[in-house]
């Protein structure tokens, strides 16, 4: 089985007066696994609704393989889909389950049996397929589920939120399992989460989201290394967004440090930058090139090999870093004040908002 | 024992009052039945002997089994339209269903019995339109038994199937569609197979309800539509105590048996159709 294309061209979907998507345009490659990630109520769900069939989109067009499928009823687009609370059938046994999309399709006994079986192997549930759904585990559910999306085989796969019902550590072995299932099945995966975790760690590219558009498309390590915008940085991972202002001649001037740096490239146009809390390190004079600064150490995250700080500013604003402990290194305490710096070429200018610290990075 | 106590404690006040008001009553019903006043089976010999009676219990079932599906079959639809209207449009709904629950049996059988009389609404219309030059015969047969029945007992009917019907997540419906079922065939796989345990729940309160009654055949029903109630109110007011206790052990076993084999079938059809 191979994947198929999928297309979102100026997709709109109103619900009265909120905009569940605006103008939404995207271009999914065969094969590709497609992260939707955005804040709960950022239009996911009815993203993947107007895909599956569910709703319809009151402007633009959805295509599969190329061909538009804005006509056609959910049962005709040949989708997989994992719905997050599994929706298994709970008259049926974990055999007949994943029978279903196959004796609609008009699929011949023996050969149910068989791709069943196949299906219930992948999943590493081939013992329990006369089990009803209710005698079994969060975990083993999830991968019925995923065994009756598949069985089938489309060409398309859709996950809402597939992982968000299961504790940490067995979300984190099912990210791993679907990461094979994909590696052997070469569908098109479109998974919906709203944990950037999960989706930096899965995905080829990931669809940034935020009231009903889309705010970025990368791929992981450029989503988080470049991201565009202040929502974006904030959203992926933590950050640190400084406002700069005009300073003296040929400069700008870091409004939270006091300090100018020379307005070399888009640093002259930019009106903030975001730092991530890893950039960020004891200064102690020791790097060219080196923005530093002074602040006060207010809260410590202590988590062994690694240590979260969050540290004040002289200007009163709050900066977060993290460091790694290497050889030597000690902890800094509650109160101690500390030499900082960053590289300005870890300083990356973004755009959006500048006010109000609407922090979402968890 | 402490530990026994402490468990079941909270049951004990429902089986009290079971105790009392059912089992007493129940094992004083048997005890009538079999006395007269020394230990006799007379009164089930004469059940035996005379055809009536027999009759009239056959014609009790078989009304009440009619009356049952046919709550079932038109219950079933209403409960499934009123599934799919949203949430406040619902409740509004089952309010005004239960409305009628709140009048008397008899009140709504007199009601009935305006509505089919020579001179009642329907013959008033049918006269007043000249589609007919003498009044129609509509009260008084068993059509009326069957309609006024199965209008009063209609409301039982669809609020349990109702109620089992907002038990199914409607995402089950979506799965069904996405993974190449039609509507109807998600429906016939999946949205029936999960709303027939709550349909013949209902139909079964229904057919235990029919069995026992009687002032409904009596005011809208000919001599005809007599059902077994009547005949032990009769034997009741005769002071036959020991024959009505018997008659009422007839009815009391021929429900219960009735049910335990409506649940066999019910179950035999839920796991087929699925
Ligand atoms: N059926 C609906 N009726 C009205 N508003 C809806 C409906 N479905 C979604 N919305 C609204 O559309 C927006 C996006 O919702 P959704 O796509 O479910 O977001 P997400 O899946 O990202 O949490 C939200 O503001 C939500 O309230
Ligand atoms: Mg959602």
């Amino acid at each position: 089985m191979s994947g198929a294309a999928v297309s979102f061209r100026g997709v709109s979907k109103r619900y009265g007066p909120v905009d569940a998507l605006a103008d939404f345009d995207l271009e999914v490659k065969p094969g590709e696994f497609m992260t939707f990630l955005g804040p709960s109520g950022s239009g996911k769900t009815t993203a993947l609704n107007v895909l599956a069939g569910f709703t319809h989109a009151t402007a633009g067009e959805v295509m599969i393989d190329g061909r538009s499928v804005g006509g056609l009823p959910p049962e005709q687009r040949n989708v997989g889909m994992v719905f997050q609370s599994y929706s298994l059938f709970p008259h049926m046994n974990v055999f007949e389950n994943v029978a279903f999309p196959l004796r609609l399709r008009g699929v011949a006994k023996a050969e149910v049996a068989r791709r069943v079986g196949e299906s219930l192997d992948m999943v590493r549930l081939a013992d329990l397929g006369g089990r009803m759904p209710k005698e079994l585990s969060g975990g083993q559910r999830q991968r019925v589920a995923f065994a009756r999306a598949v069985v089938f085989e489309p060409p398309v796969l859709l996950m809402d939120e597939p992982l968000g019902a299961l504790d940490l550590k067995l979300r984190q072995a099912m990210q791993l399992e679907i990461k094979r299932y994909h590696a052997q099945l070469g569908c098109t995966i479109v998974f919906v989460t709203h944990d950037q975790g999960e989706a930096l760690a899965l995905s080829d590219r990931i669809a940034v989201m935020g009231e009903g558009r889309i705010a970025q498309v990368d791929t992981p390590d450029r989503i988080y290394d470049y991201p565009k915008s202040r929502y974006v940085a904030e959203f992926i991972g933590k950050t640190n967004i400084l406002t700069l202002e005009p300073g003296n001649a040929g400069a700008v001037r870091i409004v939270e440090l006091g300090c100018d740096v020379p307005a070399q490239g888009a640093l002259a146009e930019a009106r903030m930058i975001s730092v991530r809390p890893e950039k960020i390190e004891r200064a102690a004079g020791r790097r060219e090139g080196l923005i530093d600064f002074t602040a006060r150490i207010d809260e410590v995250l202590f988590l062994g090999d690694l240590v979260h700080y969050s540290a004040v500013l002289p200007g009163g604003g709050a900066l977060l870093f993290q460091e790694h402990r290497g050889p030597g290194a000690t902890v800094l305490a509650r109160g101690d004040t500390i030499e900082l710096g960053f590289l300005l070429s870890d300083a990356l200018p973004v755009s959006g908002r500048e006010a109000a610290a609407t922090a979402v990075g968890a | 024992m402490l530990a026994f106590i402490r468990r079941t404690w909270l049951l004990w006040p429902a089986i009290g009052l079971l105790l009392v008001f059912f089992l007493v009553p129940s094992l004083d019903l048997i005890q009538a039945s079999v006395m007269n006043p020394d230990f006799t089976l007379e009164h089930f010999e004469r059940i035996a002997d005379r055809k009536v009676y027999l009759a009239v219990f056959w014609r009790t079932l078989q009304v009440s089994l009619i009356v049952a599906f046919l709550a079932a079959l038109v219950g079933y639809p209403i409960a499934y339209f009123i599934n799919l209207q949203p949430r406040k449009t619902q409740f509004l709904l089952i309010f005004l269903i239960f409305i009628p629950l709140w009048m008397s049996v008899l009140i709504r059988s007199y009601a009935w019995m305006i509505v089919l009389g020579r001179d009642g609404i329907i013959n008033t219309a049918l006269l007043g339109l000249g589609l007919t030059e003498e009044p129609v015969r509509l009260l008084f047969t068993s059509g009326a038994v069957y309609f006024a029945m199965l209008q009063i007992l209609l409301p039982v009917q669809i609020v349990t199937a109702y109620s089992a019907m907002t038990e199914i997540d409607m995402d089950l419906m979506r799965a069904a569609r996405v993974l190449g079922a039609r509507p109807w065939q998600a429906l016939r796989r999946v949205f029936i197979p999960l709303s027939l345990d709550g349909t013949i729940t209902g139909a079964i309160i229904v057919f235990m309800l029919s069995m026992g009654f009687f002032i409904t055949p009596a005011l809208v029903g000919g001599r005809q539509d007599m059902m077994l109630a009547n005949l032990i109110e009769f034997q009741v007011e005769r002071l036959n105590w020991s024959f009505a206790s018997a008659l009422a052990i007839l009815l009391l076993l021929g429900t219960v048996l009735t049910v335990i084999v409506i649940r066999r079938l019910g179950n035999l059809i839920t796991r087929r159709i699925a």
